[in-house]
């Protein structure tokens, strides 16, 4: 069910900026991999490119591949709205539809394809609040609206609606940043328990976040990938000087 | 005196000089307010509101046929202005990131800014010469004066819409068509609404477009191709007029005009506050997961 | 300009430290033989000293490697300095110890004298020292040239306390009144021997924090 992502000769632009650099990146299935670098490096364009989120942008374009499960999503012919329902984001800051209750939240992605079945949608909405290890915190109380619960539990919420839609691959921009650390943690423990059904991809600022929970890691500065590779090599002994001055702060 | 008290003093001076500027500002206003209530309501009973208008003279004459044509008018020139304003404001804040959304942008502005007699000579030109003065040239009259006004408000409520309500949705895989009428839209309700009614209420008391397309009515008359009465035309007329009774109505009118006005404001803003209330608590969805619910808990 | 001033000090200060306690080790060493090579009271009172101040610097620069592990989370180059650090502090005390157990063997031997001219013994000893000294500054220059000496001295030393024994136990047969000194001699070859076994630590210590490759042996 998780598909491998190959990135290759990737490069993306926002208009005359070249914010990644004919990037090759090869990201295992039913892995964590973190992407980590400085602000500005190209991390969250990256990922955005992997799903297609970044022509949304005006001005925006992209050069190169992207192999997800071995086809290129840039390929002619082929349809963004498709690959984003395989390939699913959650995003910084919990953003959970406002004029839609908990239930309709999870459901939307179905919903909004068409799908009618009440049986379906009702199955759904808890198997995906039960992945997203949010089950039994809001299960008696589905018609509150999205809004209405604290910050981790909207992230989760965020996590169950891009699971309802069943991805492959899951990617997450930054998705503690806005949160305190117990949710974080929860977080955490959620997203290794979901390594087993999903590939997923991490883009994080914070280094020790990477180094707790991702299998690999890669590193990325000014738009171009520096190195990549398994965590513990990258965080123990990496092969590159720029990456040890980055993960041990000798550079901002 | 320390510079501490000429501070206050001077702050406290200032304050003064605002609060001024406000009563003077509110003169009109004020004024306006009195002399309708005072001269307009003692017109106003019953029959006022029911009778039709009828000559200097006549008893039983009243304003319940330009009653119904205000509301005729503005209904007809919603359904015309309403949907094309709408429409055209999604546009310019969905699509019309390139030159021809800001053309468009700047055509709509410029048209807002239109004399509305120029529109009701548009108006005239095209329709009233094909079928004459008639309820249908009024309402598309009032239709193209709202068109402006409710793609900004329609723009304006969108735009508000924060993005990542939007890249929420299209992450998802759902279609941008989709995305812009199923989340957009129902996030930016609110302004929505309040966009469509402050038009309405803008166009009910458009009298100079009127004059040139509606043309005004002494009957009861709902026909869209025949002339229809309105409460700014009676108002226009009878003012005008040297009898003291239709100036009467004038005033009776005016009175009539400025609360049905004055009411749809007073709407805009409780639908406002109200949905603020709203937020916590939303619907219920499925009627199998009440049935689901009961038995688990 | 790096950002992390306060971290990057205390780096520097526990570095300074170690430095300090491989110093102290290698003069303790230094003075550990000679006592027992004169038979000098007075040095083998200065090893004890020094053997204690090893002691509680072992104990002070643990303590802090482990708070900066807690506080700073170093990776990298950072956290292999510090593991070898708090590896390499054991081996220095180890080795002070065996200085100090020199010192020891030489207090013993008040009112006492050498039954034969010191040959093998200084000669194990300053092998013994090299061994250390080149541990010491592999360690100090993040230099792992140096550690391959070591390697090879490690031999030298196993077979001249090979050596030694078979010397000094022939000398203990033939005459019974030489065993209770000889028995000195056999300590001293001892200590040094497993002081030139802490040496090879310390350069395979000094190997891993500067490449990230570890000595494993078949």
């Amino acid at each position: 069910m998780a598909a491998e992502i190959e990135t290759q000769h990737l490069n993306a632009y926002f208009g005359d900026v070249h914010a990644v650099k004919g990037v090759d990146l090869r990201i295992s299935s039913n892995r964590i991999t973190a992407i980590i670098g400085p602000s500005g490096c190209g991390k969250s364009t990256l990922i955005r490119c992997m799903n297609r989120m970044h022509e949304v942008v005006r001005g925006a374009r992209v050069d190169g591949k992207v192999l997800v499960g071995g086809e290129d999503i840039y390929g002619p012919g082929t349809d963004p709205v498709t690959i984003r329902r395989k390939v699913g984001m959650v995003f910084q800051k919990p953003n959970p539809f406002p004029t839609m209750s908990i239930y309709d939240n999870v459901a939307a992605g179905l919903r909004l394809n068409g799908v009618r079945d009440w049986k379906r949608l009702d199955d759904t909405v808890e198997r995906s609040l039960r992945l997203a290890a949010l089950w039994d915190e809001v299960k008696e109380n589905l018609a509150a609206s999205g809004v209405s619960i604290s910050g981790g539990q909207q992230q989760r919420l965020c996590i169950a609606r891009a699971l309802a839609v069943e991805p492959e691959i899951l990617l997450l921009d930054e998705p503690c940043s806005a949160l305190d650390p117990i949710a974080t943690a929860k977080i955490e423990d959620l997203l290794f328990d979901l390594k087993s059904r999903y590939t997923i991809v991490i883009v994080t600022h914070n280094m020790q976040q990477a180094a707790r929970i991702a299998d690999n890691t890669a590193f990325m500065y000014m738009g171009k990938l520096i190195e990549s590779g398994d965590t513990k090599t990258i965080f123990e002994n990496p092969e590159k000087e720029l990456t040890e001055k980055y993960i041990t702060g000798r550079f901002g | 005196m320390t510079s501490y008290n000429a501070r206050k003093l001077k702050s406290q001076a200032a304050a003064l000089l605002a609060l001024g500027c406000v009563l003077v500002a509110l003169i009109p206003l004020a004024s306006i307010l009195y002399e309708v209530v005072s001269r307009g309501l003692p017109a106003v009973d019953w029959a006022f509101l029911t009778e039709r208008t009828k000559s200097s003279g006549q008893p039983g004459s009243g304003i319940g046929n330009a009653i119904l044509g205000t509301v005729l008018l503005v209904g007809w020139g919603s359904l015309i202005g309403l949907p094309m304003g709408i429409l055209t404001g999604i546009y310019i804040s969905e699509y019309g990131n390139n030159w021809f959304g800001r053309t468009v942008r700047f055509f709509n502005d410029i048209l807002g800014n239109f004399p509305s007699i120029v529109i009701g000579l548009l108006a005239y030109s095209l329709v009233v010469t094909v079928v004459g003065f008639s309820m249908i040239s009024g309402a598309v009259a009032l239709g193209i004066i709202m068109v402006p006004l409710v793609a900004s408000t329609t723009e304006e409520a969108l735009r508000m819409v924060p993005n990542s309500l939007r890249e929420a949705s299209l992450a998802l895989g759902v279609p941008r068509w989709k995305t812009v009428l199923k989340i957009m839209l129902s996030n930016a309700r609110s302004g929505l609404v309040t966009g469509a009614l402050l038009a309405v209420a803008r166009i009910a008391g458009e009298t100079a477009p009127l004059i040139l397309t509606a043309f005004g009515n002494s009957f009861w008359e709902t026909g869209l191709f025949e002339p229809v009465s309105a409460l700014p035309l009676v108002i226009f007329r009878n003012a005008m007029s040297p009898y003291a009774d239709l100036q009467q109505q004038a005033w009776g009118a005016a009175f009539v005009l400025i609360m049905m006005v004055l009411a749809l404001n007073i709407v805009v803003r409780l639908l406002t506050r109200l949905r603020f209330k709203s937020m916590s608590k939303k619907k219920v969805v499925s009627k199998i997961w009440l049935q689901r619910l009961r038995p688990s808990t | 300009m790096s950002p992390r001033k306060a971290y990057e000090n205390e780096l520097a200060e526990l570095d300074r430290q170690v430095t300090e306690m491989a110093r102290k080790t290698q003069q303790a060493i230094e003075l550990a033989v000679r006592s027992f090579e004169r038979l000098d009271q007075d040095m083998a009172a200065q090893v004890r000293k020094l053997d204690e101040e090893l002691y509680y610097l072992n104990i002070d620069i643990e303590k802090r490697c482990l708070e900066i592990i807690a506080l700073q989370s170093p990776v990298a180059k950072d956290l292999r300095t510090i593991g070898t650090y708090i590896k390499v502090i054991t081996d220095f005390d180890r080795i002070g110890r065996y200085a100090r157990d020199i010192a020891d063997v030489t207090g013993h031997t008040k009112d006492m004298a050498h039954f034969k001219p010191l040959v093998s013994i200084p000669h194990m000893a300053a092998m013994a020292e090299k061994m250390v000294d080149t541990s010491v500054k592999a360690f100090l220059e993040r230099d792992t040239e140096p550690t391959k000496e070591v390697f090879e001295l490690e031999d030298m030393v196993d077979s001249l306390y090979d050596e030694i024994f078979r010397e000094i136990i022939t000398y203990m047969m033939e005459d019974s009144k030489k065993i209770g000194f000889g028995i000195n001699y056999l300590l001293v070859a001892r200590y040094l021997e497993r002081i030139a076994d802490h040496a090879c630590n310390i350069s395979e210590r000094v190997i891993y924090m500067v490449t990230g490759q570890r000595v494993v042996k078949e």
